[in-house]
């Protein structure tokens, strides 16, 4: 295998130059070293065609089309410079996407206060540890369709929250997703369900790699458990506290599944994806759509950005 | 002491309390796919409980209604051959970038590890270009390829398993004979068992889970995969809410029992999926 591309590879090069004298055999030596320098590009080849092809060339067609009219379809595309992007920043309408995304924020803050919590506690002795992590960690995994089912029927009329208030003797008439503002908070209310449990297992990975004699030490101290959270589990989970904020924000930011599944956008939950998508496959606006990915894209590599400042972290570096 | 026993009680309170704030919506949905047309009609409330426990009427029409049949083949189909084709690919990418010392290997390393940083619901706009130019759109490709193509967390897990595999096993192999190729195969693959178990779980449950990829391109009703078709009850079944929520029990099923018999390796595998 390696052979074969080797020699058209050579054979090729030869042909570029067909003036020149065939050239001498190749010593073995240095043929050894061209089958040396072509192999890690045999196991890349595949890797590298996917990636370019499907992340790379779409960025910079988005970055192209961003500039332009272009419905999608049609052979004619004009120029139009920024012009997309003065609209998605001046016209009320496609902005207002942005403060949707203001209830997903919050919720992350509620979410990962929530998972600390629980990833605290149950770093401790208590009973039934497993079933209540694996309680916590469950709507991750479960399909988003499902959720936004499940939480469609809870937030019905006469579904299970208005029966669940009625149990305690209050009965409302509230429609739960009926205004923006309650629709919005259902909404970013069910992601704090589905997404509660990653965050907090992966601050308790994060709490058990703190080992255990630090407890021990400080507990001869005198330290209670607030004091132990302070000083030693605080600072010790810090860089995937750090971590998590980061991908709060992107993920408040490209929320989807849960507001398109259960509402589709309407009554004022539409979020910048959902708007993306719509102005790209409903209303044929590629530039426009182009522009508004665009700049979602800038704004999450910018928060990335900011985070690698913030926390130097080695794990991520590939090499 | 006793100070103490009240902050016990306190954090078995608020455990109990998350607990039902998971469960309940799930339970109840498990409580509506029991009941019947009739019994939803009389409005007994969400939390009553089906007069007939083992009511499984609304498990059969879900199925064969929503065509689950069928999508459960899709998402397995797709299962197959993306999981295949991502374990095949994230290992080759790592052996190569790890094992080997090439010009623009640095580059090739920035490329992969730009492109993590890329979510992928913003580039769809001019993906869908590109993969309807390919003639795959509305095809099982599209979803295979896109799986295959993006995952790059699937290739960080593998680099870190091969740093960890001594070098001088390859070298004993060259001594032997053995090509590129064939340390891969026999030294290399064999060894990556356990990454290769983590990034089936995470990848399985990310593919299996997937809503955006196959709506967006799998609009035909026969390529429905299981959240593409549990998503279209919302239409024949808009108020039957015995229907949907049974065909919700039937998604969420698989998951529950992958979950408790995988447990353990959930948790790493997400644990090194997650932190990149």
């Amino acid at each position: 295998m390696a052979d074969v591309t080797e020699k058209t590879a050579f054979r090729s090069g030869a042909g570029a130059a067909p003036a020149a004298p065939a050239p001498a055999p190749a010593p073995p030596r240095r043929r050894l070293r061209l089958r040396r320098g072509i192999t890690p590009w045999l196991f890349l080849i595949a890797p590298l065609a996917l990636l370019i092809t499907f992340t790379y060339v779409p960025i910079a067609n988005m970055a192209a089309y961003s500039l332009t009219d272009w419905d999608g379809v049609s052979p004619e595309l004009n120029y139009t410079g920024v012009g997309n992007y003065t609209e998605i920043f001046t016209r009320e309408d496609l902005f207002r996407v942005f403060f949707v995304s203001g209830y997903y924020l919050a919720a992350s803050v509620v979410q990962i206060v929530a998972a600390l919590y629980f990833a605290t506690i149950l770093s401790f002795n208590v009973r039934f540890r497993n079933f209540f992590k694996g309680v916590l960690f469950f709507p991750y995994l479960i399909n988003g369709v499902a959720i936004g089912f499940v939480f469609l029927y809870f937030f019905q009329d006469g579904g299970t929250l208005d029966s669940v208030l009625s149990l305690f003797g209050y009965h409302s008439d509230h429609a739960w997703l009926g205004t923006p503002v309650s629709a919005n908070t259902s909404l970013a209310g069910v992601s704090v369900w589905r997404y509660m449990g990653v965050n907090f297992v992966l601050f308790l990975g994060a709490i058990q790699s703190i080992p255990g004699e630090l407890y021990e030490a400080a507990e001869l101290d005198g330290a209670n458990r607030w004091h132990q959270f302070r000083y030693i589990i605080a600072p010790g989970i810090k860089p995937v506290v750090t971590l998590t904020v980061i991908l709060s924000i992107s993920g408040s930011l490209s929320a989807f599944e849960i507001p398109y599944i259960m509402t589709g956008g309407a009554t004022g939950t539409a979020t910048f994806v959902i708007q993306t998508l719509n102005l790209a496959f409903r209303f044929n606006k590629t530039g426009l759509a182009s522009a508004a990915a665009i700049v979602l894209l800038l704004i999450i590599l910018l928060v990335t950005w900011v985070q690698r400042r913030l926390v130097p972290d080695d794990r991520v570096d590939l090499v | 002491m006793t100070r103490r026993a009240v902050a016990r009680t306190l954090v078995y309170l608020s455990l109990i309390a998350a607990t039902l704030v998971v469960l309940l919506p799930l339970g109840v949905v498990l409580l509506t796919s029991l009941k019947s047309e009739k019994e939803m009609a009389d409005g007994g409330g969400a939390l009553s409980l089906p007069d007939d426990p083992l009511n499984f009427h609304n498990y059969v029409s879900a199925f064969e209604g929503g065509e689950m049949l069928s999508a459960f083949g899709n998402t397995a189909v797709i299962l197959l051959f993306s999981i295949g084709g991502t374990v095949l690919i994230g290992s080759m990418t790592a052996y190569a970038i790890d094992r080997f010392t090439f010009r623009f290997r640095k580059l090739v390393v920035a490329l992969f590890l730009i492109a993590a940083l890329v979510p992928g619901v913003t580039t769809q706009v001019a993906t869908f270009q590109i993969v309807n130019s390919f003639g795959m759109f509305d095809s099982l490709w599209a979803p295979i390829v896109l799986y295959m193509g993006t995952d790059i967390v699937s290739i960080y897990i593998f680099l870190q398993f091969v740093r960890s595999i001594p070098i001088s096993l390859d070298e004993a192999a060259r001594l032997d004979g053995a090509g590129a190729f064939t340390i891969y195969r026999k030294v290399i693959f064999p060894l990556l068992r356990p990454a290769i178990a983590t990034v089936v779980i995470v990848k399985g449950i990310t593919v299996y889970n997937d809503f955006y990829i196959p709506f967006l391109y799998m609009p035909s009703e026969d390529l429905g995969v299981i959240s593409t078709s549990l998503f279209r009850f919302k239409g024949p079944y808009a108020a039957h809410w015995e229907t949907i929520s049974a065909g919700a029990v039937l998604v969420i099923l698989p998951t529950l029992i992958v979950f408790l018999s995988l447990q353990r390796f959930i948790y790493n595998g997400f644990m090194r999926g997650a932190t990149r």
